[in-house]
């Protein structure tokens, strides 16, 4: 009776599909011919029946929240709401009490129960049921009669029931009141976090415009491109085929890490073969780009490359030195007769230089994505095939699996490693690099 | 406190006719207008050609979108699943917990990995936000935001900075500074306003740029250093939860997921909405990106994941179980690709074989909801927050022989 529509609203939302798909199993339980038996009142759980084949620990699990958010109580420890795999005896809690149809609890109706019990049986109040009750007499005393009078009938009511009917009663509400108003130290299964708006007080119009233009670029096909990425990839995934020479998280050496850090004077074989993959792997990898920039000198067009690190640099940095960082890209590379200068072709060189008279941030994309490609369709398939990279990947090293440890027990020292943070301090101490990879704005993948 | 640009006029002066009337706030090419609804009214109908109405034009919208969806099913040749019949199923996968982190005195809401493999950082309700190195499982940074419920925190690239919001309705970067006597909180940069809650927060290539979320329905590109908006993302109707980056060679989309159902990919520099896919049934908790940035995953309140592909435009596959009753809150794929963590509101972790689509393990341990799930850099191993306070990294334990699997398990934290 508490009116609180919003909130009401707003969780209920959230709440709503699981209800309903726990509401359909505990019915489909329930069914006299497939769910579970029955005796009298009571009933058994000793195998919870499912569609579909599950483990016993996931069936477990699935009855510990059924348990939890009230559909089914225990009888011989009604405060403890869990579920055990022996003979302990539960009971199914009415319909009347279900989370969907009685949510939120109102505090009048926790009142009423609390003052049922305090007049049935003086004292029967637990410490932090007194508490609560002692506060809702403080907040809701103006319709405090009410309550009171409520209570006094409800009484009344029930002492007119059976016996059998009353103590089920008792039972449920007991039950469902121990869901709703948990007690402190326990967990609170209907705690659901901030609430989520669904309305929105601006609304775009959708013109017939864009659906069209879907239609007409509806013309890919489905190419199973995830099935190959997959298998190309599956050898390095750790997850799936471990790692060389051990996972540091399961055995406490951190040799992997090491052998794959930056700065390794020979790298790992499965490192070099993950840059054959494909470009953006190659440049991805700090050493990768650093062979790659080798390479490149050998063939005199290692601008391309510097070019295309100052192009990131300003796509990717602070917005306040745009103007200066363009300028100097401008110096070295754009302008006639620059002492780097790129190989773009007129009309993007023109669009760019249009650009550039009013820099911002994409101004040198379209030159920068020329590059990229020129240097993706030429300069890398050449470096893959080169002697330099086979050189590279004849003499990288495959790790040797780490040998059982000979002490069984002794637990391996955990090290620290120096923060991330320290290291670029002292990179800014010395100075910054320009266009040079350890940039402390910008930083590579993996 | 609030921006602008997010401000909504309900009553005032029309944009039109200059008079004070109760206003409709509407977008038109991203700009936000308020026009009284006659004027609404009137230039709804100015693009009318002859004979049509609002109402015909409705119609025709509803017959395209349902003949694109047409289109679209014949052009798919081959299921995923079909295609990987061809593939060997995967055995069964025994994950261990190897570091459980306790330290933070309320629910774990968010966490992200740093770029090193070993350090995180996660956030809480209480409002404290904690640097570890899960390695060693020490803190090495506490922050304590003015706020609670930090709903989003991430690790900026080059390790030096963290970035985290929530309640607060704003995105504040806090650089990590190693002198123990420094107080973080003097050094904080506040990036992001929004209107309602900040759902989720993410580092672009670098430092200097960060992509937000929020429950006021918009995403957002900031600069860092002068807190300017560079670019907002207009399209949901309902609160945004998640986003997430796409990994591609020109690196200029990324995706988005909230309460609509909706998952939207959108273009960083125009802000605009190149594809979007609605075929949840409930809202959309967390999105992200397959490794080869073709496709992507998503998780929702409908207890189901599902696979959508980029460039079939269509989803692809649909994870889901009938004993998996609760909605998951979090995604996230092996660095191959082939496995999904999934983290879900029942207190479990699902392991599901992306390309067959079958799960292939379930995690328990965690006492309360799976708040997030992500994947280390590496791939070497998976963190899990909870709110049950706290967080464990699990690895695959790949069982040589039972004598290591026994030696290893001894050693287990």
């Amino acid at each position: 009776m508490t009116i609180n529509t919003l909130s009401q609203d707003g969780v209920q939302r959230q709440q709503m599909p699981c209800l309903t798909k726990m509401e359909r199993m505990i019915i489909s339980m329930q069914d006299p011919d497939m769910g579970i038996k029955l005796r009298n009142q009571r009933l058994l759980i000793t195998v919870i029946p499912h569609k579909c084949s599950i483990s016993d620990e996931e069936a477990l699990h699935v009855g510990q929240l059924f348990v939890k958010y009230g559909y089914i109580y225990p009888l011989k420890e009604p405060r403890n709401l869990i579920l055990k795999a022996d003979d302990s005896s539960y009971r199914f809690q009415t319909p009347y009490y279900w989370m969907s149809t009685r949510w939120p609890a109102s505090e009048l109706d926790y009142a009423i129960y609390l003052a049922k019990k305090n007049i049935r049986k003086q004292g029967e109040l637990i410490e932090y049921e007194k508490e609560c009750y002692n506060a809702l007499h403080k907040r809701i005393n103006h319709t405090w009669d009410f309550v009171v009078m409520q209570a006094r009938e409800q009484l009344r009511a029930s002492k007119q029931r059976r016996k059998g009917d009353r103590i089920v009663l008792e039972c449920q509400e007991q039950a469902y009141w121990l869901v709703n108003r948990p007690p402190p130290g326990t967990q609170d299964s209907i705690d659901h976090g901030p609430e989520r708006r669904t309305t929105n007080t601006r609304v775009q119009l959708v013109s017939k415009l864009t659906i069209t233009t879907q239609l007409t670029t509806c013309t890919t096909t489905h190419n199973p491109h995830t099935h190959t990425y997959c298998e190309q990839y599956q050898p390095h995934d750790p997850i799936m085929q471990g790692c060389l020479p051990s996972n540091p998280w399961i055995t406490d050496d951190i040799m992997f890490w090491n052998m794959n850090s930056e700065t390794v004077a020979l790298p790992t074989k499965l490192r070099v073969e993950r840059w054959s993959f494909s470009f953006m792997e190659l440049l991805n990898d700090q050493m990768g780009r650093k062979e790659f920039l080798t390479y490149l000198e050998k063939e005199f067009s290692a601008e391309n490359l510097c070019f295309w690190q100052a192009c990131e640099d300003v796509r990717h940095g602070e917005t306040a030195k745009i103007p200066e960082k363009v300028d100097e890209v401008y110096k070295q590379f754009l302008a006639p007769g620059a002492s780097r200068w790129v190989n773009i072709d007129s009309k993007t060189m023109e669009k760019t230089l249009e650009g550039l008279k009013r820099p911002h941030r994409f101004v040198l994309d379209d030159a920068q994505m020329h590059i990229y490609f020129l240097m993706k369709k030429d300069s890398y398939p050449r470096y893959l095939k080169s002697e330099l990279y086979k050189n590279l990947l004849a003499r990288a090293i495959v790790p040797q699996e780490t040998k059982k440890s000979v002490f069984p027990f002794m637990r391996r020292q955990r090290h620290s490693s120096p923060s991330p943070a320290l290291a670029t301090q002292t990179a800014e101490d010395d100075g910054k690099a320009k266009y040079s990879n350890s940039n402390s704005g910008t930083a590579s993948r993996l | 406190m609030c921006d602008q640009t997010f401000l909504a006029i309900t009553f005032g002066p029309c944009d039109n006719c200059s008079q004070n009337k109760p206003l409709m706030n509407i977008y038109l090419k991203n700009e936000p207008i308020n026009y009284c609804s006659l004027c609404v009214e009137l230039m709804a109908c100015q693009g009318l050609a002859k004979g049509e109405t609002t109402n015909t034009l409705k119609a025709e919208s509803e017959s395209l979108k349902a003949k694109l969806e047409e289109e679209r099913a014949k052009l798919h040749d081959v299921e995923l699943h079909q295609v990987a019949e061809k593939i060997d199923a995967l055995g069964q996968f025994v994950m261990k917990t190897r570091r459980t982190l306790k330290g933070h005195g309320n629910k774990v809401l968010c966490m992200d990995w740093c770029r090193d493999k070993r350090r995180i950082v996660s956030s809480s309700q209480d409002g404290k936000v904690i640097v570890w190195d899960a390695y060693t499982t020490n803190k090495e940074h506490a922050v304590t935001m003015p706020c609670t419920w930090v709903m989003a925190c991430a690790y900026a690239p080059s390790g030096c900075a963290v970035a985290c919001g929530g309640l607060d309705n704003k995105c504040s970067v806090y650089p990590l500074s190693l002198d123990k006597n420094e107080n973080l909180a003097a050094k904080k940069k506040s990036v992001a306003m929004h209107t309602n809650y900040l759902s989720s927060c993410s580092f672009t290539n670098s430092d200097m740029q960060i992509l937000t979320s929020s429950g006021d329905g918009t995403c957002a590109l900031w600069d860092v250093e002068s807190g300017q908006l560079l670019q907002s993302f207009h399209g949901h109707s309902a609160d945004v939860l998640s986003l997430d980056l796409a990994p591609s060679e020109t690196g200029n989309t990324f995706v988005s997921g909230g309460c609509d159902k909706k998952a939207n990919v959108w273009d960083m520099r125009s802000g605009q909405n190149v594809q979007s896919f609605e075929t949840h049934e409930s809202d959309i908790n967390n999105v992200k990106y397959y490794p080869s940035g073709d496709a992507f995953a998503t998780g929702s309140d409908d207890a189901t994941c599902r696979l959508y592909d980029l460039r079939a435009d269509r989803e692809v596959a649909i994870y889901s179980k009938d004993s998996i009753i609760f909605g998951a809150s979090s995604v996230d794929f092996s660095l191959s690709g082939r496995l999904l963590f999934a983290g879900y509101n029942d207190y479990t972790i699902n392991v599901w074989d992306v390309l067959k689509g079958t799960r292939v393990a379930i995690l328990f341990g965690h006492e309360n909801r799976v708040s997030t799930v992500r994947v280390s850099p590496d791939g070497t191993a998976f963190c899990s927050g909870s709110w049950d306070n706290t967080l464990r990294v699990s690895a695959y334990l790949r069982s040589s022989g039972e004598s290591e699997l026994r030696n290893i398990l001894y050693n287990t934290v």
